[in-house]
């Protein structure tokens, strides 16, 4: 039954109760939702909270012929989107902030600062860049961001980097896709088409912790939607659709605590939890107590514990089931408190990049990317991707690999050199990583006199170029879970593990900030100003006196003698002098 | 039957709300809510569209048909001391940001070309719903602006100006191609007045903030948050438009008199020679609200056949058991030995050198080996 009940002395709906009896999932109906909040505290005092919703629905946009119209749980925009333009793959996210990797590990899912979209389209599309020219500007207008911003000078085709996540075989790079808009700004009206797009809006469940005043108060906020096909059971043989969209957030110690490492769902999120998404078919909230005892204390305390293996690494998890009512406790609310005890060092991570941009004057720079090994005796590969705007000219013969201050030869470069106001630089480099050490990439670069309407209403604040990509599969510590089940928790079946001993990851560096020759703007105004000055004042007065003639001039009569030739006129008699 | 007695009475009463229920000839409304002005200090323009939006999204216009445009980001700007909130009263008493803001134009989209775009309906086909002006000759449009102005012109994001001429022709074109019923525009500049002196289309009413020659003064500033949050003639509007509700009995009179000059130091100013009928009984909710006109019918309507549930996928035994596998994420093996496809086409090596031979051999059999000496 629909009808909310009972159970202890909480009014709550059952669990998946809108589907009719044992007709959810795959016999009845073919979608399943399932929600899940991972809690993590971090070293530093601050918290990071992930939120992962995924969809999972049994149908093939691409190979029924007929229009699919019944929509339940997933969205119909991103179905119909999907099915116009012919996408296998959808990958967007929406930050603000950048994620500190020193300070606070790995994230679950990581992304760039600002916007990123990276597409896979179908081996049957005849015009890639139609399509994807077309595909950002629906999603421009379901996401309301500005991605109608990305064209072709923005816009790369990666030959070696962001393979697909889902279900393939066919590989070929001429129908992906990968743009980043740095500059994107991510505020409330992002965040509300996004909640939207849920099965249970913010209403019920985990979405209700997602108030805008909260979520932006924060260090580092990301959305994400990810759409790709997966395996819609143990044996793999047939396709799924899977939509997951992804919330991270990490709460700062000083802003969000007024310093006290005491955290709370109330204090992260204004809000304690009720019930779960009578539509979901798991809710469930993970708290990571790897720490616990010694770090932390946990209120209030569940029996139900879950270890699971994620970024190389055997965490152990507190479990709270929100679709069962005892979660919830005499108070019908669940208030996470979480306390600090004492201090303790972190866990270095084992692949970490920076980049920055060296020189002087507004002619020439130099890019730095810098990438730490800090694995102590295993050496990796990585695949690292820079795309750079036109305006900044690489010079690629500049390009120096060095480690350990010795040059390092990439075993292999892709590099597409940019087009004026067409194409920007794209530049694929896998580089071997020796164990426990520094890499350092420069090249130098020589920056572009735009046309004076290609520059922003703001040009003195610079230019954005996007963050640098860097692929790798880390060696890991702990064999990595090779199994598909269904039963995974989602933070840990993100990206799928095909060996034991690594696991992938990507870490995305900082973009950069360059200014660029700049015009005056004012100089039209100013000289029109300062040219018709000279002009009025040197020909003017040139022209004058070639020109002006010079008369005597009368002195004007004194009062008594005008009137004296008033009567004089009416007399008809002479006037005076 | 007494039931057709109370019928026809019904019917009389009715009568006389029948010819105000058609009076105003709209049947649906739309805004378009315009802040020109980027940088921080400009805070109080974002303030004041937010407000007006606020207002139009109470009295029942949907996000659908409102285009809401706003130059900057104070909201999640680096400088608020209170991120996601834009508040229009000092002691931060009313966030007029919300919690279910869609903002169409953002950033550097708010242009002058996108903005008659938008007026005028000429987007490009790709242009998403939401970033559309769909209204027709039954459509009432509110449009307010308000960012910084001169003496005939608005300045949109330091960069670019709008003229009044622009703007009059703009509503020509929008009259022409019928794509208002009747149109309402309010500007919040100074030199407000002067926006609206040419206009030349019927079924226009325009409201300024000032006359020509002065100034629109800005209202309080916040000291946490250290600028101005509001400009004078919006926040009393704002005032006005918060005792309005969608039954409301007020008209634009009423309007006229918001923020005299005691209050607002400017003068506002108001046009209404070329509106059609008399301010006095057109309704504030026939621009800011969408009153939804309900005709009740007793005919019936078949409904069609009802949706075919889905077809179940032929059982997968009968085809291939292929097992499906994931892509290796970063297989080095196959991006070392891959090898980047050449897509241009160039003429294959020696072509040129031949090409060239093939000239110089024609040359010399028609003119002879004694031109070579002119050669070299």
């Amino acid at each position: 039954s629909t009808y909310p009940s009972l159970i202890g002395q909480c009014w709550q709906a059952h669990p998946g109760s809108v589907c009719s009896k044992g007709s959810c999932g795959k016999n009845g109906t073919r979608d399943q939702f399932q929600e899940e909040l991972v809690i993590r505290p971090l070293h530093s005092g601050d918290i990071y909270a992930s939120f992962q919703f995924r969809t999972l629905w049994d149908i093939d946009f691409l190979q029924e012929r007929q229009k699919v119209s019944h929509y339940r749980l997933f969205p119909k925009s991103l179905g119909q989107v999907l099915s116009k333009f012919s996408v296998r793959e959808l990958h967007i996210s929406f930050t603000q902030g950048f994620w500190r990797t020193m300070q606070w590990g790995q994230p679950f899912i990581p992304s760039p600062p600002g916007a990123e979209l990276w597409v896979w389209f179908h081996d049957t599309v005849s015009d890639v860049d139609g399509n994807w020219k077309e595909l950002t500007n629906v999603l421009s207008g379901i996401f309301c961001a500005s991605l109608n911003f990305i064209d072709l000078t923005n816009t790369v085709q990666p030959s070696a980097s962001f393979k697909p996540l889902g279900l393939g075989n066919a590989t070929d790079h001429r129908f992906l896709r990968y743009a980043t808009l740095p500059r994107e700004i991510v505020c409330t009206e992002n965040l509300t088409p996004w909640k939207k797009l849920l099965p249970c809006g913010s209403k019920a469940g985990l979405s209700v912790l997602l108030k805008s005043e909260k979520l932006f108060h924060s260090s580092f906020h990301s959305q994400a939607v990810h759409i790709r096909p997966v395996c819609q059971d143990e044996q793999c043989t047939s396709k799924a659709w899977e939509l997951r969209q992804t919330l991270n957030v990490v709460f700062d110690l000083y802003t969000s605590s007024q310093g006290k490492k005491e955290w709370s769902l109330f204090k992260m999120f204004s809000r304690t939890l009720t019930e779960a998404c009578p539509l979901a078919t798991s809710s469930k909230i993970y708290v990571d107590i790897t720490d616990n005892p010694e770090l932390f204390e946990l209120n209030p305390v569940t029996p139900l514990l879950s270890q699971a293996v994620v970024l190389g690494d055997r965490r152990t998890y507190s479990v709270f089931d929100l679709t069962r009512a005892e979660t919830f406790g005499q108070l019908c609310s669940l208030n996470l408190l979480l306390r600090w005890k004492g201090d303790s060092d972190m866990l270095r991570p084992l692949l970490h990049a920076e980049r920055y941009v060296a020189g002087f004057g507004l002619q020439t720079g130099e890019i730095h990317t810098v990438i730490y090994n800090n694995h102590p005796y295993r050496a990796f590969p990585v695949l690292l991707m820079d795309s750079v705007p036109w305006y900044l000219q690489l010079y690629i013969h500049t390009l120096t690999v060095t480690s350990k201050s010795r040059d390092n030869k990439p075993s292999y470069i892709h590099y597409q050199p940019a087009k004026d106001r067409h194409r920007p630089h794209l530049l694929e480099m896998l580089i071997q990583l020796p164990p426990h050490s520094m890499t350092e990439v420069t090249v130098q670069f020589e920056r572009a006199l735009l046309k004076w309407t290609e520059y922003t209403p703001d040009p003195n604040h610079g230019f954005y170029v996007g963050s640098s990509v860097v692929s790798a599969l880390v060696p890991s510590m702990v064999a990595m879970n090779t199994n598909f089940t269904q039963d995974q928790p989602l933070f840990s079946s993100f990206v799928p593990v095909k060996e034991e001993s690594s696991y992938f990851v990507r870490v995305y560096t900082e973009p950069l900030l360059v200014n660029l020759p700049t015009p005056d703007f004012s100089m039209p105004y100013n000289v029109i100003c300062l040219t018709c000055t000279v002009v009025a004042v040197g020909y003017g007065s040139f022209y004058n006196l070639l020109t002006r003639t010079f008369q005597v001039d009368e002195p004007s009569l004194p009062l008594e003698k005008r009137l004296a030739n008033l009567i004089r006129r009416i007399r008809g008699v002479p006037l005076l002098a | 039957t007494d039931y057709n007695d109370l019928y026809c009475l019904f019917t009389l009463v009715q009568f006389t709300k029948a010819g105000q229920f058609f009076s105003s000839g709209h049947t649906n409304n739309w805004a378009v809510l315009v802040c020109t002005s980027r940088f921080w200090f400009n805070y109080r323009h974002v303030a004041n569209t937010l407000s007006v939006y606020r207002s139009v999204k109470r009295l029942g216009i949907p996000d659908s048909h409102i285009v809401l445009m706003l130059a900057d980001d104070m909201a999640c700007n680096y400088r608020n001391p209170k991120p996601a909130t834009v508040f229009s009263h000092k002691n931060m008493e009313l966030n007029v940001y919300g919690d279910d803001v869609e903002v169409d134009y953002r950033g550097y989209e708010v242009t002058v070309e996108n903005f008659l775009r938008v007026l005028t309906g000429r987007l490009p086909p790709s242009t998403p719903r939401s970033k559309r002006l769909l209204s027709d000759d039954r459509s009432n449009i509110l449009i307010y602006l308000t960012g910084h102005g001169g003496n005939g012109f608005l300045k949109f994001q330091d960069s670019e100006e709008i003229s009044n001429m622009e703007l009059a022709d703009a509503f020509e074109q929008m009259w022409q191609k019928r794509r208002y019923n009747e149109l309402l525009f309010i500007i919040d500049t100074c030199q407000g007045a002067s926006m609206y002196e040419r206009f030349y289309s019927p079924n226009l009413m325009a409201l300024a903030s000032s006359q020509v020659g002065e100034d629109s003064l800005s209202h309080q500033p916040d000291l946490a948050i250290g600028v101005h949050l509001m400009d004078k003639y919006t926040f009393y509007l704002l005032e006005f438009l918060e005792e309005v509700h969608p039954a409301s009995q007020a008209n634009m009179n009423d309007l006229f008199k918001v923020c005299p000059q005691s209050q607002c130091v400017s003068t506002p100013g108001h046009r209404t020679d070329l509106f059609q009928r008399d301010p006095g009984s057109v309704l504030i909710t026939d621009f800011f609200g969408s009153v939804r006109k309900v005709e009740i019918t007793k005919d019936t309507i078949n409904l069609t056949s009802p949706v075919e549930p889905p077809i179940q996928r032929s059982g997968s035994g009968d085809i291939q058991i292929e097992s499906l596998t994931y892509v290796d994420q970063l297989p080095v093996a196959e991006i070392i030995h891959q090898k980047p496809k050449q897509k241009d086409w160039h003429p294959p090596d020696g072509f040129i050198l031949g090409l060239w031979t093939l000239i110089l051999l024609v040359f010399f059999q028609t003119y002879g080996i004694k031109h070579l000496k002119h050669i070299f």
